[in-house]
């Protein structure tokens, strides 16, 4: 039997660890920087109610990215949704706006799915119940609304309702490659266009027109000397190195990177960060904020590091800190390195392990040895950090800029169809490629599995309209 | 096309929500046909200016379904819907869309009762609205209901000729659908 004196020192010690850990969790919940904090942000995991998704789990210690209010509950995550995703739905084309669900007309069938908040069908921290896509709904769910589609399309009988998003042939957002009469213009395309090249970059040209572009402080004139204190040039690799880049054709001299101002005195910075880079580059900047490269940096966090990746990757990566130059290499900037070993050097999954074998990587050999055009090479970049049109708020030049967020086309895939794809495969060849998992997997080494019948039912239903039409027509023509 | 959706935000936001209840100056169905009148002008402006003169008669550029991917014009049904979906977004206490019992696109079919009997009516004649109150979730509307009509050979035409059209005798002059414009009611 303890002492009453032990057991008052029992329960004093008992009572200042409760305290300790109540006081140690509550920092971990209320400080902001608690989650970029090596100390405190074990506390904001233990708190967390549940894994998030594929999508959010780098950020999901930054709470206050989603729930910026204590308070306010769905409507308050719904803005937060809207902050990153909003823009991406509406260059999609959604779909499914929130005007679908909160027109009185759908009342009835917005009681059974009302999806005016992102939260409805793609719920946070429910892991067990998180398919692809991030979402949580069984996946029929396109029953709910559509149950009557075998009435205005028969073709569609028997078919189940689960395979109408997963089958390649619909999706609840983005339908800007399958729609029926992009489908019907592209109907007997061969697997290979033969006109395989991407759009060239246009920056150069374009750069002295584009709003925000600096070329007061950077004349886009040739530079032949660096133009960095003696004292910092340690070794003249750099200076070589940055001489062979676009920067040195541009104007954009050492100083252009590494001097900034604060209250009007200059100063040296030895290690610039994506925000210098975003002063002419910033859609670029943009982009890759957005994804899974920045989006930790764009919420405040410390960089992102394979270490922090749910997928494989390389252990000598682990601690690599993500930043515009992890992949373009300071002062070089190449771009092709970029491309792909900048890639290779961090992951280490199946498809990137395929790329190798692949005869996309036998296209890109030939680009780099100067056997074939550029931009007829197929590397990692050329899929996933795409060549796209853009045109800058308030200018009407079209500018052929490479998308940095390599998330925004990955999912569901079919995303990549146009913009990426069709470069240099026809619309069906493309279609059955990304609906077949291990053809994904092995990095298109091979032939698709299977073969989505998309195509057929579109030329099917055109010829059975214009069967209607003739008959209509004759029949016109014989009362006449 | 500003100025006129000014006065439609100010009737909608202004009038609506404070002169409406028991002692309203402006009455639910005053209300929508000011609406209507303002959208009709607004639709067959952009039909006729627009799509009629650079499509059909100048011929200069194509109006079409895809616009974006064929670079061409809306259609006078899309740019009608787009400015829909646009006041839906700003949450303002009515909601309209155009429909029909002969739809090319089958969202715009008629949904509700009220809707299909409005639409059979304005069909039968053109010449006036059709009103009635309706209950849908847990709200009651005022729904108001104009005719449609085929005012150009180009209404006609497209529409005879589209494959999604489950009608294909259209003549000019008749009805092809109708507005249905809702306010919630106090
Ligand atoms: C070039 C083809 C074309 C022309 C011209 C055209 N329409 Fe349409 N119309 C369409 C299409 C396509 C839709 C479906 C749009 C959508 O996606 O909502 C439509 C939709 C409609 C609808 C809604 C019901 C439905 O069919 O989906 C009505 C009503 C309508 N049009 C009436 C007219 C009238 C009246 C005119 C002439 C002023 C006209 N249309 C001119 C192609 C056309």
């Amino acid at each position: 039997m303890a002492t009453p004196a032990k057991r008052k020192i029992f329960w004093i010690c008992w009572g200042l660890l409760s305290v300790a850990i109540g006081g140690y969790l509550s920092a971990g919940l209320l400080l902001k920087s608690a989650a970029s904090n090596p100390l405190l942000s074990p506390a904001r995991a233990m708190l967390l109610p549940g894994k998030t998704s594929h999508g959010h789990y780098q950020i999901e210690l930054a709470c206050e990215s989603c729930h910026t209010s204590a308070f306010g509950g769905r409507d308050v995550v719904q803005a937060s949704c809207e902050r990153c995703h909003a823009q991406e739905l509406k260059d999609a084309v959604d779909k499914h706006p929130s005007s679908k669900f909160t027109d009185p007309r759908n009342a009835e069938l917005a009681e059974k799915l009302d999806a005016t908040l992102c939260v409805t069908c793609h719920v946070e921290h429910r892991p067990e119940i998180t398919h692809g896509m991030g979402v949580t709904l069984a996946g029929d769910f396109c029953f709910h609304c559509h149950q009557d589609i075998a009435k205005d399309r028969p073709s569609h009988a028997g078919m189940a309702f689960d395979t109408c998003n997963s089958a390649g042939c619909h999706k609840f957002h983005d339908n800007r490659a399958l729609y029926e009469d992009f489908l019907a213009k592209h109907l007997d395309e061969p697997s290979l266009l033969g006109r395989a090249s991407l759009p060239a970059r246009n920056f150069r040209e374009l750069a002295a027109d584009f709003p925000g572009y600096p070329a007061d402080r950077f004349p886009l004139k040739p530079q032949s000397t660096t133009d960095a204190p003696a004292h910092l040039m340690k070794s003249q690799d750099v200076a070589a190195d940055w001489l062979a880049t676009a920067h040195a054709r541009s104007g954009v001299n050492c100083s252009g990177c590494h001097q900034a101002e604060k209250n009007g005195a200059k100063h040296w910075v030895e290690r610039p960060d994506h925000k210098v880079c975003a002063v002419c580059h910033e859609p670029e900047s943009k982009g890759f904020l957005a994804g899974k490269h920045g989006m930790r940096l764009a919420e405040g966090l410390t960089h992102m590091t394979p270490r922090l990746a749910r997928q494989p990757m390389h252990a000598k990566a682990s601690d690599t800190e993500l930043g515009c130059t992890t992949c373009h290499g300071a002062h070089r900037f190449d771009t092709r390195k970029a491309a792909v070993e900048a890639c290779a050097g961090c992951h280490r999954d199946e498809h990137t392990a395929a790329y190798e074998r692949s005869p996309h990587y036998a296209l890109w050999k030939k680009e780099l040895a100067g056997e074939a055009p550029p931009g007829s090479g197929v590397s990692c970049a050329t899929c996933h950090l795409p060549r796209t049109e853009y045109r800058a708020p308030g200018l009407d030049v079209q500018r052929v800029l490479v998308q940095h967020n390599q998330n925004d086309n990955l999912r569901p895939n079919e995303k990549m169809i146009r913009p990426v794809c069709m470069n240099c495969h026809g619309l069906g060849f493309a279609i059955d490629a990304l609906a077949d998992r291990r053809l994904v997997t092995g990095n298109f080494a091979g032939k698709p599995g299977a073969h989505i019948k998309s195509l057929e039912m579109t030329a099917q239903r055109a010829r059975a309209v214009e069967e209607k039409r003739r008959q209509r027509k004759a029949a016109a023509a014989q009362k006449q | 096309m500003k100025t006129k959706w000014a006065v439609v935000t100010v009737l909608a936001a202004g009038g609506i929500t404070a002169a409406l209840p028991a002692h309203a100056q402006v009455s639910y169905k005053d209300m929508a046909d000011a609406l209507h009148a303002v959208m009709e002008s607004d639709r067959t402006v952009y039909t006729r200016m627009v799509v009629n003169r650079l499509a059909n008669q100048d011929k200069v550029i194509k109006a079409s379904e895809h616009f974006k991917d064929d670079k061409a014009l809306p259609l006078p049904a899309q740019m009608f819907r787009f400015g829909a979906e646009m006041v839906a977004e700003k949450k303002l206490p009515f909601s309209y869309s155009l429909q029909s019992m002969w739809p090319i696109n089958k969202q715009n079919a008629p949904k509700t009762a009220l809707e299909k009997k409005g639409l059979d009516a304005v069909a039968k004649d053109n010449t006036k609205p059709f009103y009635g109150e309706e209950t849908l979730g847990k709200t009651k509307y005022f729904t108001a209901i104009y005719a449609d009509k085929a005012v150009a050979p180009a209404c006609v035409t497209c529409h005879n000729e589209h494959k999604d059209s489950p009608k294909t005798d259209f003549k000019i002059g008749q009805t092809m659908g109708g507005v249905v414009l809702r306010i919630p009611m106090k």
